[in-house]
């Protein structure tokens, strides 16, 4: 028990009578980095208030470092730094002030020094007057997360935390993501970029409320069972209309100048394949392995034929 | 809060408190000092309030309409509404025939005043039989016909002196009575009354306006889902959200107080230490009460609706419009359980009578009830979840 971090079953969490996250099971262990992925309203953001007692599961149960998510929601508190998806400081208030009101809040010892600390690190020491209200969306994103680490949380719930962040500040979020887990604490991250998924020591993907795939990335790519080619030529716009309606093929994308062609039965698309191939020599094959995004988008596609009439059956 | 977590949780009183709320308070001055405009209107509306109602306080309206009714038609009838018009009070602007054209008159509010000299008023003058002469004054507003009636009692001593040279003069008891019936305000509560209700009125409009947008701002910003992901209690967020703003009501406090004093020459009979505390009491009731409305309404301008729904009565059933005694027994019922009241009572005793806290033990004990009422119900319906 004590190298599990966040270890929930079964949660299920419904608004209006539409369910909107079903059934989740997960096991996130200590000082990993788990990222969580899904389409836009897939209950990413409910999950994670779940986990840190803002909302209140309809069914289900779970513990986060050990504390039961219904009954000690106060005490997971104390040790979770959860970063909303929509910044959430004051306004307000400048990014000082913030620091300080979040070292009070946590009990840090000398907060003063505290946020001043913060400052530097997140190397805003030019502006820490200014109010949080006035700066860019990236630089509000940076000083949330700054917030968040502040009181050295156990466990962080980071809902998107880098949407509309500058490369370069991508990369220094990782590095220092990375640091923070090797250190033993653990970190829950949404994102919707790939490469921060592959960042990840271990991936989770959601769909209309439904955890789909769980593990590392190599798993849920075996996992998965897509085969995919490369092709690549003249005229690709031609040939992914021709594609999509081939047997075999589940699922076309363009990758550059290239196309990724997958699909689940790999022995029909490779004989699809050949077929074409012998019939047209303008285009040049390749077999490859599928992407994330393969993989992801796959699923998404799948998910949607599954649920999509179920929910709204369910919500009529 | 629930059973099973008693055995972890320390039993001991949370040393964090104190922290906690000083950061919560901390963070509510600085947004109330940023916040110009909620900022301004903290002091603008006691100062503009007492300008409007202080103008109603502080005059001495002359030249009220009058309607005269002279039953008589001698010279002393004559030269006693000559006195009368010299005072300058007095606009006689009506000559009337009968009482009920005088009644008329004055319930339609056309005159303040009706003044009826009787029959053979020449005669029992001179006769030395001191008859009255019947003043009706319109005294819903008593500030200005207090001024007026008080003029009319200072003229009889002189006013027919001149026709009365000779046997009759001799004797030094007056020539004729006053008989003065207030319509409307039967006590004829004075002037002074006033300003202790203001202090109660705009703090009571303050106070709760502050604390009701308290909890929806929050929200509406999107600030309280952080705000509820950390380790602070509803208590402390409530305390913190209502501590910052007794000091604006000290402040509040004594402006009107320092108004009242040096502008209307209002007097602080009792104990100024116990009217400060009892007002601090009050503009904590009306704090709580606004911060219940805060976690009941659903935005911003619905906690606004509250409050002005709430600030109504209490100006109306509370003793400050229409007098207490005045009032029908429903509206005396639903006038005891508003704040208002009670403290009106208790300002209006302190400061005009001399009050001691023994003489107003109940309204103490209500102003208490109420705030721990609505802070109790506070508490209760604050969301800790986002559900
Ligand atoms: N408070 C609420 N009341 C009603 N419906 C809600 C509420 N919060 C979320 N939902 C619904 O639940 C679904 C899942 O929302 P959620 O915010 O968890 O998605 P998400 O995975 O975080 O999406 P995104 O990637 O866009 O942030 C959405 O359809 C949303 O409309
Ligand atoms: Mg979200």
């Amino acid at each position: 028990m004590t190298d599990i971090a966040i270890e929930v079953e079964r949660l299920t969490k419904s608004f209006d009578q539409r369910v909107v996250v079903r059934d989740l099971t997960l096991k996130v262990p200590k000082g990993a980095i788990f990222g969580f992925l899904g389409p836009n309203g897939s209950g990413k953001t409910t999950t994670i208030r779940m986990l840190c007692g803002l909302l209140t599961p309809d069914s289900g149960t779970g513990t986060c470092l050990g504390y039961d998510i219904l009954t000690e929601s106060e005490l997971i508190k104390r040790q979770v730094g959860y970063m909303t998806q929509r910044f959430s400081l004051y306004e307000d208030l400048s990014i000082r002030e913030n620091l300080e009101f979040v070292s009070r809040i946590y009990g840090v010892p000398n907060p003063v020094q505290a946020a001043r600390a913060a400052i530097e690190r997140l190397g805003l020491e030019g502006r820490s007057e200014q109010l949080a209200g006035e700066l860019s969306g990236g630089w509000k994103q940076r000083l949330a997360l700054g917030a968040c680490i502040l009181p050295q949380p156990r466990l962080l719930l980071l809902d998107e935390p880098t949407a509309g962040v500058d490369p370069k500040a991508r990369r220094d979020f990782w590095d220092e993501i990375h640091h923070l887990a090797a250190e033993g604490i653990t970190v829950l991250v949404s994102t919707h970029y790939m490469d921060e998924a592959e960042r990840c020591h271990e991936i989770g993907y959601i769909a209309y409320g439904r955890l789909l795939v769980h593990g590392t990335v190599e798993d849920v790519i075996k996992e998965s069972g897509l085969s995919t080619w490369n092709v690549s030529g003249a005229n690709l716009a031609a040939l992914t209309e021709k594609l999509n309606t081939t047997a075999g093929v589940d699922m076309v994308a363009p990758f550059g100048t290239s196309l990724h062609v997958s699909g689940r039965n790999g022995k029909q698309l490779e004989k699809s394949i050949f077929a074409l191939k012998r019939s047209d020599k303008s285009h040049h094959w390749t077999r490859s392995e599928p992407s994330l995004e393969d993989v992801f988008i796959h699923l998404m596609s799948e998910a949607d034929d599954n649920f999509a009439v179920e929910n709204r059956d369910e919500r009529a | 809060m629930s059973a099973p977590d008693t055995f972890q949780a320390a039993p001991r009183r949370d040393p964090g408190f104190w922290r906690r709320l000083w950061a919560m308070v901390l963070k509510e001055i600085i947004q109330m000092r940023r916040d110009r405009m909620t900022f301004a209107m903290m002091l603008a509306i006691p100062v503009l309030q007492l300008v409007l109602f202080g103008y109603a306080i502080n005059t001495d309206p002359k030249d009220l309409p009058t309607a005269v009714l002279a039953r008589d038609q001698g010279p002393l009838t004559r030269s006693l509404v000559a006195a009368v018009r010299n005072t300058g009070y007095f606009d006689i602007e009506y000559q009337v025939r009968s009482p009920a054209e005088m009644d008329a008159l004055i319930s339609s509010g056309k005159v303040l005043f009706g003044i009826e000299i009787p029959a053979d008023f020449e005669r029992n003058v001179r006769r030395g039989e001191q008859p009255f002469v019947l003043v009706i004054a319109d005294a819903s507003d008593p500030t200005a016909t207090g001024g007026a009636i008080s003029a009319l009692q200072g003229i009889i001593p002189q006013a027919l002196t001149r026709e009365l040279r000779g046997p009759s003069a001799m004797n030094d008891q007056s020539a004729f009575r006053l008989r003065i019936h207030r319509r409307y305000n039967p006590e004829g509560e004075t002037q002074l009354n006033i300003v202790p209700g203001l202090l109660g009125v705009i703090l009571t409009m303050t106070m709760m306006l502050f604390t009701a947008l308290a909890v929806t701002r929050e929200i509406e910003r999107g600030t309280m889902e952080n705000l509820l992901s950390m380790p602070i209690k509803p208590v402390e967020i409530m305390l913190g959200k209502i501590l910052p703003f007794v000091a604006v009501g000290f402040i509040q406090m004594a402006i009107i107080l320092l108004a009242a004093r040096f502008l209307f020459g209002v007097p602080i009979e009792g104990s100024l230490m116990l009217l400060v505390a009892l007002t601090t009491l009050f503009a904590g009731a009306n704090l709580a009460v606004g911060y219940t409305f805060s976690t009941i309404a659903r935005n911003q301008l619905q906690a606004v609706q509250m409050t002005f729904m709430f600030f109504l009565p209490n100006i109306l059933l509370s003793g400050f419009m229409f007098p207490f005694a005045g009032m029908p027994g429903w509206a005396q019922a639903i006038g005891e359980v508003l704040p208002l009241t009670h403290f009106l009572r208790i300002a209006r005793g302190i400061m005009l009578k001399g009050n001691g806290v023994t003489d107003m033990e109940i309204d103490v004990i209500a102003l208490v009830v109420f705030m721990l009422a609505a802070m109790g119900l506070a508490l209760i319906r604050f969301r800790t979840t986002l559900d």
